[in-house]
């Protein structure tokens, strides 16, 4: 693999709350290669949006990152000042949000609100900015671009709007692209148009992409590679393709056997049992012990780390323990 | 925008309407018109005579017509206690309360809107505990005893500012006004101050509520995301959503100050319409406390109507000036 | 006993005993509450007694002895001669009784009227509604001295003082029901259309009972905190009203009364006349509003 766009090792984030400290991210790792989409599945409440938030350096307090590194191009970002991460935000790091109808401030035109953010990363006139902004929102797929960038963001539909969002995390040509459920909030009909156009403008642009889902579909049909985060840790990561038809761990294998498809003809759909824990009732040993179905001693005491099993594949399970060993002298 | 101020204009006319129904009501039921109006040797028969010529055999209807229509002309009927026309009364004295309710109500704004805002982006700072905590004190302090701890620091010990009237006044155009000679200037600084203390800290605690609200919004966390300064984010994105609600409560605070000039001006002995009103209770003077309720409701109509102009113009959501096109 | 523990361990217990403030304010309060409520045993004399007051003792300083009469007064006597301290613990009482009747009147009004309007909608409901409206845009201290002097104008002269408290705590009352009624109502509504609610309905539970059980519980969090508020706000009314005059009568002073008496004299030096009265005034009214703000912070955590 060539040198990572991103890089987050170890990333642990906390919440202290009277009860003690929540980990809601414990010891995340994987990295983003450059033109790369990555797609990253969980249960809601896994922390696939905290490492959004994290990444860009936007976490809530009392929310903090406890400990690890995320580098940007080898250059560590997560100890940077805020005014210097500032810049870093929305001229290198992109974001787009899950509900486009709050995403945009009611109160300003859409020209404002592009032209605004052009001005902020790039020093260029307000015409001229303008005219980034028109051609900006032409690409993402507005029609009559040059009439509608003077409108108010209560006159678009959500899929425009959804697009003008996407105009505006675009418009400083950042490296990186987060995109948190942008689909979730969306009609049915508009949200494969909204993913397709992510995708081929970052190509377009050779930005990388973090596409967070709970959505395994949107994942398989656009994304390079795909991590499934489970209670704050990693539970696997590889190419989609591998991943979808060769799960590793057993709750990946629980998450694929959840989606009907239509090829395979199946009676019922794989129901995992029980319920992701809580942060605070966090099991030792393996977090996913009480759930799985091929639970084993060691899962209840030993935590099993990311072991690599394959290129570019890595398995958080005692149950591949061999594999990796295997991997290692291959 | 036609309509919708034809819209508003008709609702503040049916308000108006009520207000002037339970003010006629206020003047007809509430004791008896004729006996507050003559002495105890007045005869039965001269008692209905007055009855009759008053009008008050009349049908309700037709009494509240006219009731409404002499109020239209401005005519509220004679004071019980002061034997004065009641317009006449409440026009010398509404340059005092209009004057005072100005100064406080620009101070309450200028400052609640600043202590507001640096609160609720410094939240954790000790100045942000220290003001809040000093705010809870000022709504805590109930306007009179403002007024009086004022008088006892400023006039009794340092004796710098005057405690009670208006000081001098000069008349422009009709107008008597203390603003132009030192001692009206120098005597409106402690009620200006006793009246503004605690709409001021409404205000604050409003617009930091407000702004903490907004501050939580997708819209902002957005804007954040995108590189935006702190000063854009704050100043340009959440200031301005954080004042169109607050336009509206603040709007009807200001209403509140001149309701609220009640107690200031008992405190410092002002001369203004509140003062007249307190005393019109305490004598169950009907006729000025009628009069009194119409021109609080025509001043808090005015406001609302203002209110809403305002609010047409800052949130374009309202202005549905062209249709909504995908 | 493991009620009493888990009482102790939960959220809100925790949050009052970790903020200095609101344990403060509650002793303040309580405290007050409870040296109004035995002011006839721990008060020194009776200051509402006229045959027990000596017009010698007026103006005594604080804790000197009256030139002519020799007597020492711990806080003073004012131009009655009247006990600062025992005046201001029956005070206290009166304005105490009156802030708590008012708020318990506001409540059961604006509860009732809330659960009417949101339960039975249609034009119950918009003519509750614009009535509350209506009264909102106006203060409530204005809606009370109307209020108060309408009353006035009914009550024959020669019952209006010994009527005074009662119709002081209906303006006062009657003045702050709209945000009881509001909250209500709200939950009210959204209750009313919840399944279970409709099951109830449908086997046939008695509304009255429905309320009870579903709705009322749902909104006892900010009842609470306008109901602790509101005593403030009641408090520092009774306070004004009785302060312009238009309150309790003169001979059974209240805080308000005794600071509009206190006032004569602030030119004159005797500064404790008023000085007494009023810090008694500030310290209830912000005791109680520390307690209802503390208690909005904790019911809604989102907004710390």
């Amino acid at each position: 693999m060539s040198a990572p766009l991103l890089s987050v090792r170890d990333l642990i984030v906390e919440f202290p709350t009277r009860r003690g400290t929540l980990r809601a991210l414990d010891g995340l790792s994987f990295d983003i290669a450059p033109g790369e989409v990555l797609g990253m599945v969980g249960e809601s409440g896994a922390g696939k949006s905290l490492t959004g938030a994290a990444i860009i350096g936007l976490l809530e307090p009392p929310g903090r990152i406890a400990g690890g590194e995320i580098r940007l191009r080898s250059e560590r970002i997560d100890t940077l000042s805020p005014d210097a991460m500032r810049r870093i935000r929305g001229k290198r790091i992109g974001m787009v949000f899950q509900d486009p109808l709050t995403s945009l401030n009611p109160l300003y035109t859409v020209a404002r609100q592009l032209t605004e953010t052009i001005r902020t990363h790039a020093p260029v006139s307000e015409a001229e900015a303008r005219k980034r902004a028109v051609a900006l929102l032409d690409r993402v797929g507005i029609p009559a671009a040059a009439r509608r960038i003077d409108d108010y963001p209560h006159h678009f539909s959500g899929g425009m709007r959804q697009r003008v969002v996407i105009a505006l995390a675009l418009c400083a040509e950042p490296e990186l692209v987060i995109a948190d459920e942008p689909t979730t909030a969306l009609d049915v009909s508009v949200q494969a148009q909204i993913i397709d156009l992510i995708k081929e403008i970052c190509a377009e642009r050779g930005a990388s992409v973090l596409l967070i889902t709970h959505d395994m579909g949107v994942i398989a049909e656009t994304a390079d590679r795909v991590a499934v985060l489970y209670a704050g840790r990693l539970a696997e990561i590889g190419p989609v393709r591998e991943v979808i038809t060769n799960a590793a761990h057993p709750y990946t294998r629980g998450l694929m056997g959840s989606i009907p498809t239509l090829t395979q003809e199946t009676d019922r759909l794989v129901q995992i049992p029980g319920a992701m824990p809580r942060l605070t009732a966090i099991p030792q040993g393996c977090a996913f012990n009480p759930r799985c179905r091929e639970v084993m001693d060691r899962c209840r005491t030993d935590r099993p780390e990311a072991l690599t099993t394959g290129e570019g594949r890595q398995v958080a399970c005692w149950l591949h323990a061999d594999d990796a060993q295997e991997a290692a002298r291959g | 925008m036609f309509a919708f101020i034809l819209r508003r204009l008709v609702q503040s006319a049916i308000v108006m309407l009520v207000v002037a129904l339970v003010s006629f009501s206020l003047f007809r039921f509430v004791g008896d018109p004729v006996a507050s109006m003559v002495g105890q040797e007045t005869t039965l028969a001269e008692r209905e005579a007055l009855r009759e010529s008053l009008g008050l055999n009349d049908p309700i209807l037709v009494q509240f017509g006219r009731f409404v229509g002499r109020a239209l002309q401005g005519d509220f009927g004679i004071s019980y206690r002061l034997q004065q026309p009641v317009m006449e009364l409440i026009l010398s004295r509404l340059p005092a309360t209009l004057e005072l309710a100005l100064v406080s109500g620009i101070v309450a704004f200028a400052l609640g809107i600043t202590l507001g805002v640096y609160t609720a982006l410094n939240r954790r700072g000790w100045l942000s505990n220290f003001i809040m905590t000093a705010s809870l004190i000022g709504v805590s302090l109930p306007t009179f005893l403002i007024g009086i701890l004022l008088i006892w620091i400023f006039a009794v010990e340092l004796q710098w500012l005057p405690s009670f009237g208006r000081g001098e006044t000069v008349e422009v155009w009709g107008w008597k006004t203390g603003l132009l000679t030192p001692s009206g200037r120098a005597s409106l600084v402690l009620p200006a101050i006793t009246l503004g203390l605690y709409q001021m800290t409404l205000i604050m605690r409003l617009v930091r509520a407000e702004m903490l609200e907004v501050l939580r919004a997708d819209y902002i966390k957005f804007a954040r995301a995108r590189g935006l300064t702190n000063r854009a984010v704050h100043f340009g994105h959440a200031l301005k959503n954080t004042l169109v609600p607050v336009i509206t409560i603040t709007g009807l605070q200001l209403g509140s100050i001149i309701a609220f000039s009640i107690i200031t001006e008992t405190v410092f002995q002002w001369p203004g319409v509140g003062a007249l009103f307190i005393n019109s209770v305490q004598f169950v003077d009907v006729p000025v406390m009628a009069a009194y309720l119409m021109l609080i409701a025509l001043v808090f109509v005015i406001i609302n109507l203002t209110v809403d102009l305002l609010y047409y113009a800052v949130d374009p959501r309202l202005r549905v000036d062209r249709a909504a096109g995908h | 006993m493991n009620r009493i523990a888990r009482a102790w361990d939960s959220d809100i217990a925790w949050s009052f005993r970790h903020s200095p403030v609101a344990v403060v304010a509650a002793v303040v309060s309580l405290g007050m509450i409870l040296a109004a409520i035995l002011a006839p045993w721990i008060a020194p004399h009776d200051p509402f007694n006229p045959a027990s007051l000596n017009l010698m003792d007026g103006f005594t300083p604080p804790g000197q002895p009256n030139a002519f009469t020799g007597n020492s007064y711990l806080l003073g006597t004012d131009d009655q001669g009247r006990d600062i301290l025992s005046t201001i613990l029956y005070g206290t009482r009166i304005s105490l009784f009156v802030g708590l009747s008012a708020v318990l009147f506001a409540m059961v009004l604006g509860i009732s009227l809330g659960l009417l309007a949101g339960w039975k909608g249609g034009w119950v409901d918009s003519l509750l509604m614009r009535i509350a409206d209506v009264q909102l845009t106006f203060p409530a201290i204005l809606i009370a001295l109307l209020i108060f002097g309408v009353a006035r104008g009914f009550i024959p002269p020669g019952s209006r003082e010994q009527m005074a408290i009662w119709v002081l705590i209906i303006s006062i009352g009657l003045s702050e029901w709209v945000n009881y009624a509001r909250v209500v109502r709200g939950a009210a509504m959204v209750e009313k259309n919840k399944e279970y609610v409709q099951a109830a309905r449908v086997i046939g539970v008695h509304p009255v009972r429905i309320v009870a059980r579903h709705i009322l519980p749902n909104v006892m969090g900010p009842v609470l905190v306008i109901a602790t508020i509101g005593l403030a706000l009641a408090i520092i009314a009774e306070a004004t009203l009785s302060f312009l005059g238009v309150g309790v009568p003169a001979t059974q002073p209240s805080l308000g009364t005794m600071i509009r008496i206190g006032q004569k004299f602030l030119f004159s030096g005797e500064w404790w006349i008023l000085l007494f009265p009023a810090l008694t005034l500030l310290a209830l009214a912000l005791s109680v509003n520390l307690l209802g703000d503390w208690l909005r912070d904790a019911l809604n955590p989102r907004l710390r």
